[in-house]
């Protein structure tokens, strides 16, 4: 069973494990527009919770995207290189952005879960 | 997401909203920056057959008078002498310096000049042309809309509605009658493709707008979209590309120079630029392709093989229609010739980059 956490920032995760996988929500990639190229961090890189992981970037802008959680990247999704737009088509699937180590599995409990990032979406617009 | 009150909106803000528009401050005015089809789809469909953008957050300005030529020729280098009735020419204000102030478009008609401006200078356009024209003759239109209709099978469709218009050459003018509006429609455009600017009165915009989306041809396009077809057709935008500080000879914009200007000057900043016509410019505009994937956005520093500064980017993105980034920028002159090699720091790394020829995509028009 998998559970899926959210950031304020509109990162999702998705733990398998001790591993997370990473992406943003269908929220976020509605706001950004066309996505054109993402810079996915690579293999080996330490991330510390809310610190930056990468970059996307549509037609309009730049934004970072941060990670939701501190660790080790295990792997950068490589298919966002030929198709950046998977990130807009599958958001929440094959438009995932990296897998991270966590190095301290607390921070999740710190994460929203889905009805309350649903409910903090709900209350942007 | 509601605009906060000290933004302007135009004739055509209620139809925006209704079209599903995401809305951002420009020069002051809420304006669509897209649709609920995105840049990307309102890009393409401009290059392949017709968008419609609200522009009328541009200033609209009609001179008329005695000696108002000679006298606005005391404020820009172009030609406007030897403009023909029914022609349009683009041109600059310029500074002291030689500096551009803004770049505007300057319609002839049968008794006056229509001028159209930029939104975010159109304050200072005016104060400036009625400080240096005769008493008078200058009168800022607030009355009138703006709207453009940019794409290969623009003006098909306004054909549909006045066949006049497919008499009229790339950068004519003429009225035309809209919907049963008195239309002052030029041929020409911010996207590198043919089509149409149309002031029309304020009061019939929308329902002009709203006649001209229902045809099968158009779809609405926002900022976003103008920006990035702009920017693919290397044409200039204001603030980012052009500024005080930059003049007419490193912009790239010698040609908008009247040759019998370059003889005589006589235009605020004559000096300074025709110095520099003869001398040759500090830095120059030129396009850049990034080799990479990432885009390379407005202040991206560029650098030579050592990693000395040698300009900067000033317009960047990714280009629909070419499919990959493109930009435009300065560089010191050496750097100039198209395919050399340069460097953009993007995020503290060197990508690297090539100058390429300016526009990145064929024009459209004839």
């Amino acid at each position: 069973m998998s559970d899926v956490r959210y950031t304020k920032d509109h990162e999702w995760i998705r733990l398998e494990g001790g591993i997370g996988v990473v992406g943003i929500t269908d929220y976020a990639q509605n706001a950004l527009g066309d996505v054109v190229f993402v810079e996915v961090p690579e293999a080996g890189k330490a991330l510390t919770a809310g610190g930056e992981a990468g970059v996307i970037e549509s037609v309009k802008a730049a934004s970072e995207i941060y990670s939701p959680v501190s660790g080790e990247v295990v792997e950068g999704n490589a298919g966002l290189d030929g198709d950046p737009a998977l990130v807009n088509s599958s958001p929440t699937g094959d438009g995932w952005i990296f897998k991270v180590k966590l190095s301290n599995p607390d921070e999740v409990g710190k994460l929203m879960t889905e009805a309350e990032y649903r409910a903090f979406v709900d209350g942007l617009d | 997401m509601s605009a906060p009150e000290t933004l302007l909106t135009t004739p055509l803000h209620a139809l925006h909203r209704e079209l599903g528009a995401e809305f951002g401050g420009f020069a002051g005015y809420d304006m669509p920056i897209r649709y609920p089809a995105g840049i990307m789809a309102e890009h393409q469909h401009c290059r392949a057959s017709a968008a419609l953008f609200d522009v009328s957050h541009m200033g609209q300005v009609l001179v008329k008078g005695p000696n108002v030529i000679a006298a606005l020729e005391k404020l820009v280098p172009g030609d406007i002498e030897a403009l023909k009735v029914g022609r349009q020419r683009y041109t600059l204000f310029t500074n002291a310096r030689g500096g551009i102030m803004d770049d505007l478009m300057v319609t002839r008609r049968e008794t006056d000049l229509f001028v159209v401006v930029n939104a975010s200078c159109k304050t200072e356009d005016f104060a400036h042309m009625k400080a240096h024209m005769p008493p008078g003759t200058v009168a800022m239109i607030d009355d009138r809309a703006l709207i453009a209709l940019q794409g290969p099978q623009a003006v098909a469709v306004i054909a549909r509605m006045d066949p006049r218009i497919s008499t009229v050459p790339f950068m004519g003018a003429t009225e035309l009658k809209l919907n049963g509006l008195d239309c002052w429609v030029s041929r020409s455009g911010y996207t590198g493709e043919d089509g149409v600017e149309i002031s029309v009165p304020a009061h019939g915009a929308e329902a002009l707008a709203r006649h001209l989306l229902a045809q099968p041809e158009v779809m609405p396009a926002g900022l976003g979209a103008r920006d990035s077809l702009r920017l693919e057709a290397g044409l200039c935008l204001y603030g980012a590309d052009l500024d005080q500080n930059t003049t007419p000879v490193e912009a790239g914009l010698t040609w908008t120079i009247g040759k019998r200007r370059k003889l005589e000057g006589g235009f605020i900043g004559a000096e300074a630029v025709l110095e520099q016509l003869f001398a040759g410019p500090r830095k120059v505009r030129v396009g850049i392709r990034p080799e990479g994937k990432a885009p390379a956005r407005a202040h991206t520093l560029i650098v030579d093989e050592t990693n000395n500064e040698i300009g900067e980017i000033t317009s960047g993105g990714f280009g629909p229609t070419v499919g990959a980034p493109v930009a435009m920028g300065y560089v010191t002159p050496d750097y100039a010739d198209d395919g050399t090699a340069i460097g953009l720091v993007i995020r503290g790394k060197v990508h690297p980059a090539r100058i390429a020829p300016l526009p990145f995509v064929p024009k459209g028009w004839k």
